[in-house]
């Protein structure tokens, strides 16, 4: 095998590690699974329930959201499992091995991706029982799927750079819910961002959250009839700003996590 | 104070370890402040020295996962520096605390490791396999390691420095926080590689460690050597054993003090109500000073000869007890009791 094949494998094997632990940690398996059927569930039966959007279903309208939701704080996973292999020296073993360097990394942010996959399954399961639908074709669908996916996947190596520069599981813990929760939420994840007060609405219309979600919505069908048209360009070209916006991510924080990742302290 | 002959390129051979001059800080801390190591092939070296001396820190730079300010390092024939990967490739490490996945069994721990030294799926699980076998833990093999006891964490995380048969070995603190019992269990593993021609450093805070397993000893304190030789020679130094004794009341202080002075070298060293002095001639030179006590008046509480310690050695070659550094103190897991387990109590 040559220098990338070997890259590929070390970083399978790492993350299939991460997947023996799907079935082994509880947390990470009520994270997974449980937590997003519940919140799927929720929505629909509290918010979906009580608010009504004319011409569609504000409970389709809400499972764009959900999903977006739920996949970016998957990428919390990424942080705290490297701070956590940090603290218990997990870290320092796979250094002192012969492998890819980049592969422990690359190897940990692509389970997020499997843990989102199962997250995103279950998710549509449960969407699809309370009454979502998918009213565009299956390429369509599946773009929709993807685009969330990719966006997840970048916001996993933001962590990935934060869980190797404070390692500390529970500093990642807070920082992930600090940053990821305003993210998730001043946008138009649960309600139309045309509302809100104008800071807060600028902010949620440039917001990368906001053009996945948006995106995601178009994908399956799920824009109300007479939802006007978004008035900005992100909005507008919601997959393509999305795209960018992962790509830009992906590009700065992938090198930096790398390069955090070959220095960090072997001590502490 | 040593009888140590510099380091030369030729004594550390291709399968040894040898470090020039080592420097390592951080921000106003020292960690090594020019350290120099050779630990010939086939060779056993005991890096002794308290908390915070700097251990931890010349094993991350010989195993690669830091760079020295200054000095060189070559491990196995290859330079830290311009060639960590080949070093990589020839050394095994054991850190400080069991680096192993807790959530995986012992055989997917061992199997992971070696599915990334590339030995190939059937290779990989069949070492793993047998290395659990020979490190007695096929039993708890398909059990999640956070079932397992300080000792058996221990054991498979040494298994896991030996999958892929590294010529060198580097072991941090390998029995810190264990149990009497499963130390000396991890000391008969520790023989066994020693006895198939591997090539060891182990760093340790017990001299009794140093003194079972090392060949050749180096004692450091503050990032520097403080002595180095076999265990025989720094006991020569140290006067191999020492007398404790401990008092019923403070006002006897200053009289036991001066009368066990007279049997011992250098000046005994006080904690409490409890004297401890190096002293040379055993049980002889113990009665000899409790005769002497006792026509003294001086009340005994309790009586001991101990074999020599870090305590003992950092007593005699630097005149004051070893210091645990305060901030690798706290950031340290649990601090072990320097003291040997063993001593010889004599009635009085
Ligand atoms: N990453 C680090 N950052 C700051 N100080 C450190 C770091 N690692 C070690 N030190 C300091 O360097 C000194 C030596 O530490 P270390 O090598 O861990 O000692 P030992 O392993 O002998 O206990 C200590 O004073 C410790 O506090
Ligand atoms: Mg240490």
């Amino acid at each position: 095998m040559d220098r990338i094949g070997y890259a590929f494998a070390d970083g399978f094997t790492i993350a299939r590690r991460n997947v023996i632990k799907i079935r082994r940690v509880p947390e990470i398996l009520v994270a997974v699974l449980v937590t997003p059927l519940m919140l799927v569930v929720m929505f629909a039966y509290v918010f979906g329930s009580s608010i009504d959007v004319p011409g569609g279903s504000y409970r389709e309208f809400l499972i764009g959201g959900t999903f977006a939701m739920t996949l970016i704080f998957g990428a919390t996973f990424t942080g705290v499992g490297l701070a956590d292999d940090m603290q218990k020296g997990v870290i320092n073993r796979f250094r002192s091995l012969p492998i890819t360097q980049s592969a422990v990394v690359f190897g940990r942010t692509a389970s997020d991706v499997i843990y989102n996959v199962a997250s995103l399954a279950i998710m549509a399961g449960a969407g699809l029982v309370v009454g979502w639908r998918i009213r565009t074709g299956v390429a369509d669908a599946l773009l929709g799927f993807g685009l969330l996916l990719l966006f997840a996947y970048a916001i996993s190596w933001i962590m990935a750079y934060v869980g190797l520069l404070v390692p500390s599981v529970e500093v990642v813990n807070n920082a992930s819910f600090i940053v990821i929760f305003p993210l998730t939420f001043i946008a138009n994840t649960f309600v139309p961002s045309d509302n809100l007060p104008t800071p807060l609405r600028i902010f949620a219309e440039w917001n990368p959250v906001s053009a996945v979600t948006q995106a995601a919505r178009e994908l399956f069908g799920n824009i109300p009839a007479g939802t006007p048209a978004p008035q900005v360009w992100s909005l507008q070209n919601a997959e393509l700003y999305t795209l960018l916006w992962s790509a830009i991510i992906v590009a700065v924080f992938a090198p930096l996590a790398i390069h955090r990742y070959r220095r960090v302290g072997a001590s502490r | 104070m040593h009888p140590s002959t510099h380091p030369s390129a030729a004594s550390a051979g291709p399968g040894g370890i040898e470090a020039n001059g080592l420097v390592k800080r951080y921000g106003d801390v020292v960690a090594l402040a020019g350290l120099d190591l050779v630990v010939p092939p086939g060779t056993v070296l005991g890096l002794l020295g308290p908390n915070g001396a700097g251990k931890t820190t010349a094993v991350s730079i010989l195993t690669t996962l830091i760079a020295p300010d200054a000095g060189t390092a070559v491990v196995a024939g290859a330079d830290v520096v311009a060639d960590p990967r080949a070093v990589r490739a020839r050394i095994g490490l054991s850190g400080q605390y069991a680096a192993v996945d807790e959530h995986l069994t012992g055989f997917e721990n061992l199997d992971m490791i070696g599915r990334l030294y590339r030995l190939g799926r059937r290779r990989a699980a069949a070492r793993g396999r047998e290395l659990l076998e020979r490190f007695s833990l096929t039993d708890a093999a398909d059990r999640p390691v956070k079932t397992y006891s300080g000792g058996m964490r221990r054991r498979l995380d040494l298994a896991a420095a030996l999958v892929a048969e590294p010529p060198v070995l580097v072991l941090d603190e390998p029995t810190t926080g264990l149990d009497p019992r499963s130390r000396n269990e991890l000391w008969d593993v520790i023989r066994e590689l020693v006895r198939r021609g591997s090539t060891l450093l182990l760093t340790t805070q017990y001299m009794e460690e140093a003194e079972q397993l090392a060949d050749d000893i180096v004692v450091i304190d503050h990032g520097r050597e403080i002595a180095r030789g076999t265990a025989d020679e720094l006991k020569a130094m140290v006067g191999g054993e020492r007398m404790e004794i401990s008092l019923h009341t403070d006002a006897d202080l200053d009289t036991a003090r001066r009368v066990v002075a007279r049997f011992c070298h250098g000046e005994p060293h006080i904690d409490g109500r409890t004297v401890a002095a190096p002293i040379s001639g055993g049980a002889q030179t113990l009665t000899e000073a409790l005769r002497a006590l006792d026509s003294a008046g001086v009340g005994l509480l309790d009586v001991g000869l101990r074999r020599p310690t870090l305590d003992d050695v950092f007593l005699v070659l630097t005149g004051h007890v070893a210091e645990d550094d305060a901030a690798a103190a706290s950031n340290a897991g649990p601090t072990p009791d320097r003291r040997s387990d063993e001593s010889m109590e004599v009635a009085v």
